[in-house]
């Protein structure tokens, strides 16, 4: 294996976000025409039909699947490929954007993530129970299996969440695409009601719908669309045992996450994330998923995320500012939009478009994903040239 | 001497104080009845009680189940099979299901210590469990309790002989309920009394004792159904029993009239307390009745690790409103229907059945390291199809994790989920009986078998952990 092959071989010259919400009048054609349309024209692209010559698309509840993306757009006579892969799914659409293009293949791929989950009729995911060995689905439920054993381990506890969510809460507020635009305080976060313990209201994202498209290309061809074009440096998919039944695991990471950074910082040859990633957008589906996530990337060392949270490493104007747009938060989840509206904040910041909540100086940005059980995790790390 | 080798019990964990059915105040000790937890039915009853009385047993030495209830859930479809599946016996083994009276259960007794004495078979264990039901408020509500109530017979090592029955058959319209209806009924109660309960019980236990040339006073305990407590005492009177020393406590206004595990339950009782050289009368009505000579023998002394009636008794946590009672018989109408949805793909029930109704993990035969679900690959060293079956469901796990799911849609929310650990293989898996204070990392919890839902309009069994007690 070469992991330096595809290190800044591949360019992001357009790229495109719906408004997330409740999009209670919109279908997923209305976001996903929305968000391709923005990306077309931020790239230039005149003539999608002649210019887009393969299109990966990524949703976690398609209605129709492919076929949703290519009739929105009429982009038909051409490889239409849709990818699953829980939380990951919009990263792992991407990635495969991107080896597409790496293989000489293709000149110019567009990239659709999207998901529609509120037209399912509950406010939170499904609860349903097929067999009997299975709980009822609640993401909630799962993600807060590590939470006990962390705070025993580590002494953190429900306000080092707080002020996650706190600080993601404020980043929404400077979002325009957001869906929630609401300040709120830690004894907010710790008085709303429990969830899944030790998870309240806002300890959870705001599940919500939404599009994310981007327009990528070779390198060598990139100038021909803009200057300010945007690398992919690095790019992985890492898939774990469903913790819950993975004899070794010991409560206090996702290993996902562990190994997808390992792949990409191989790929970008980074051996120091906290200086040399700038900006970065980390899977917040609850507070403790970024928290770890601090850690599982490296970010800080295992254990000592709640000294960064408490001195605010993490914030807008913190050494590593990590969720400038509010994160799944604030900003919304829709699954397969996720990961690929996670590069567009990327790319904007990179490219010094992210007005209020603009970072200074920003050249490298990392976008992180965590999904399922969770087993399922996408790393994706973008430059400058 | 065929008879009694082990017996076990299983009274639920929950006890609705008799005040909260009529909104009246509660006393501290005041009436109650036992309630199945929402997860809770005759049979998983009866499988508790079970694995109360098998501990220490080797279960492949078991020849045959029977299972006794009024209120099991299918009309076609063996429980017995179920029982001794989420008991891991044997392919072999002889199952039957009895049931339609209050007699069930001293049916099954009767059938089983037939077989043993007919020698076509050994060892036979007698499992029953009732959950039956009043129409809410009624005036037999308060009356009604559920339990289950397990016992081995066998002809080694008998703890207690049963040297001798005697039956009587009778057609009375008393209590009954038909198919559909969820509720039982009762005839007014001086005639149910007197024509039914006592006329049979007498005739029954004069029969025996003259058939046997005994007399009362040859008996250390009297254990008599009763359909309510003052006929229960006047009729061991009327028997020339005595009802203070002779009378086997009937635990009403504690467990209540548990059908047909309610003589059973008493006898588990009984032989709980029982020296060596005791004798009990053993006596039982339904559709007539039917009375057991039972004679305590000398390796009643080794029964001493099981729970039985005592320890259930003081295992306890009160149900805290009667709609919470009404909410968990599905007598309420709930957001979430617990038997709505599909229910079970029936092929993969039957691919899984040793994983989740044996509750059968695989140990690596490699590596040791014990997994769970079902796998091909070994986690750990990923060995291929190199694994031995290991029984977790009479094993004591630890939890890893837990957390208080509000979202998942419980009839006692917050439901608590856990990642129990058990030999090193880890189960996704529920915890009941259990107040959340009591949840902390690395607590041990015990399985136990109970309906998961009932979606598809079926009871759908699997294992849930609770503390270790």
């Amino acid at each position: 294996m070469n992991p330096e092959a595809i290190r800044d071989k591949v360019a992001i010259v357009g790229m495109g976000c719906c408004k997330f919400g409740e999009n209670w009048d919109k279908d997923p054609q209305d976001m996903i025409v929305e968000a391709a349309y923005e990306a077309y024209a931020d790239a230039g692209i005149e003539n999608p039909q002649k210019q887009i010559e393969a299109v990966f698309c990524g949703a976690q509840y398609p209605s129709k699947g492919t076929a949703e993306v290519a009739d929105a757009l009429k982009l038909y006579d051409r490889p239409v490929s849709m990818v699953v892969n829980y939380c990951a799914t919009g990263t792992d659409a991407f990635r495969y954007g991107v080896f597409a293009v790496a293989s000489g293949m293709y000149d110019t791929v567009l990239v659709v993530g999207f998901d529609k989950p509120k037209d399912r009729g509950v406010s939170g995911p499904s609860v349903a129970v097929t067999g009997v060995r299975g709980l009822p689905a609640t993401p909630a439920g799962w993600f807060s299996h590590v939470a006990a054993r962390y705070f025993d381990t580590f002494g953190a506890g429900r306000e080092d969440l707080a002020r996650i969510a706190v600080k993601n809460h404020h980043n929404g507020t400077l979002a325009p695409k957001s869906m929630l635009k609401r300040e709120i305080t830690v004894e907010d976060a710790l008085n709303a009601r429990v969830i899944s313990w030790p998870f309240g209201l806002y300890d959870c994202a705001a599940q919500s719908d939404g599009a994310a498209a981007a327009i990528i290309t070779r390198r060598e061809l990139a100038k021909g669309y803009r200057d300010d074009f945007v690398l992919v440096r690095g790019i992985g998919i890492s898939l774990s045992a469903d913790p819950k039944e993975d004899p070794s695991f010991d409560f206090l990471r996702w290993k996902p996450t562990e190994a997808a950074a390992k792949q990409v910082y191989a790929q970008a040859g980074i051996t120091n994330p906290r200086k040399e990633i700038h900006v970065a957008q980390v899977h917040d589906c609850f507070t403790l998923t970024e928290l770890l996530a601090y850690e599982d990337l490296g970010f800080c060392e295992k254990g000592s995320a709640k000294e960064h949270i408490k001195s605010g490493t993490f914030e807008l104007t913190g050494e590593l500012p990590v969720n400038t747009d509010g994160g799944l938060k604030t900003f919304g989840h829709p699954t397969g939009a996720t990961g690929v509206r996670m590069i567009y904040e990327n790319y904007k910041q990179l490219q010094g478009k992210a007005d209020k909540r603009q970072i200074k100086n920003a050249t490298v940005g990392l976008s992180h994903n965590i999904g399922g059980a969770p087993q399922a995790c996408g790393v994706c790390i973008v430059a400058m040239p | 001497m065929v008879g009694i080798t082990s017996f076990g019990a299983y009274i639920p964990y929950l006890r609705l104080p008799l005040a909260a059915i009529s909104g009246g105040k509660r006393t501290e000790g005041g009436p109650e009845k036992a309630v199945a937890n929402y997860d809770e039915d005759a049979l998983t009853l009866a499988v508790a009680a079970a694995i109360d009385c098998l501990r220490g047993i080797d279960r492949k030495t078991i020849d045959g189940v029977l299972f006794a209830s009024t209120s099991y859930a299918f009309k076609e479809k063996q429980g017995a099979a179920i029982v001794a599946k989420a008991l891991d016996l044997r392919r072999d083994v002889l199952t039957a299901d009895v049931g339609d009276s209050l007699r069930a259960g001293t049916n099954a007794l009767r059938a089983a210590i037939d077989s043993v004495k007919a020698g076509s078979a050994k060892s036979v264990l007698v499992v029953i469990g009732d959950t039956r039901m009043a129409a809410p408020r009624s005036a037999l509500e308060g009356n009604l309790g559920d339990a289950g109530v397990a016992f081995l017979i066998g002809d080694t090592d008998v703890a207690a002989s049963v040297t001798a029955t005697h039956v009587v058959a009778d057609e009375i319209i008393d209590v009954w309920r038909t198919e559909g209806d969820p509720f039982v009924h009762s005839w007014e109660d001086r005639f149910v009394v007197d024509h039914g309960y006592r006329a049979n019980v007498k005739e029954v236990v004069a029969g025996l004792l003259k058939k046997q040339g005994l007399e009362p006073k040859d008996f250390a305990k009297l254990v008599l159904f009763g359909p309510d407590k003052r006929s229960h005492g006047a009729l061991a009177r009327e028997l020339k029993f005595d009802p203070t020393a002779q009378l086997q406590d009937a635990l009403f206004g504690q467990v209540g009239n548990c059908g047909a595990a309610f003589a059973p339950l008493q006898l588990a009782a009984a032989l709980e307390d029982a020296k060596a050289g005791d004798k009990l009368l053993l006596v039982n009505y339904g559709d007539g009745a039917d009375a057991f000579v039972i004679e305590v023998g000398a390796s009643i002394e080794k029964q001493s690790s099981r729970r039985a009636v005592r320890w259930h008794l003081k295992r306890r946590g009160e149900i805290p409103t009667y709609d919470m009672y009404l909410r968990f018989r599905q007598l309420l109408a709930t957001e979430h229907d617990r038997r709505a949805g599909a229910g079970l793909s029936a092929t993969k029930h039957f691919r899984d059945r040793d994983y989740e109704v044996s509750l059968l993990a695989q140990k690596c035969r490699k590596c040791s390291q014990v997994q769970y679900p079902h796998q091909r690959v070994c986690f750990s060293c990923y060995a291929k199809d190199e694994f031995d079956h290991v029984r977790l469901s009479d094993q004591i796990g630890a939890l890893k994790s837990f957390t208080f799911d509000n979202f998942a849609g419980s009839p006692n929310p917050p439901l608590v989920a856990t990642v129990t650990d058990i030999l090193g293989a880890r189960l996704y898996v529920q915890m009941t009986d259990a107040n959340p204070k009591e949840v902390k990392l690395d607590l041990p919890v015990e399985m136990t078998f109970r309906k998961i839902h009932d979606a598809g309009g079926t009871p759908n069994y699997y294992w849930k952990c609770t503390p270790a007690r």
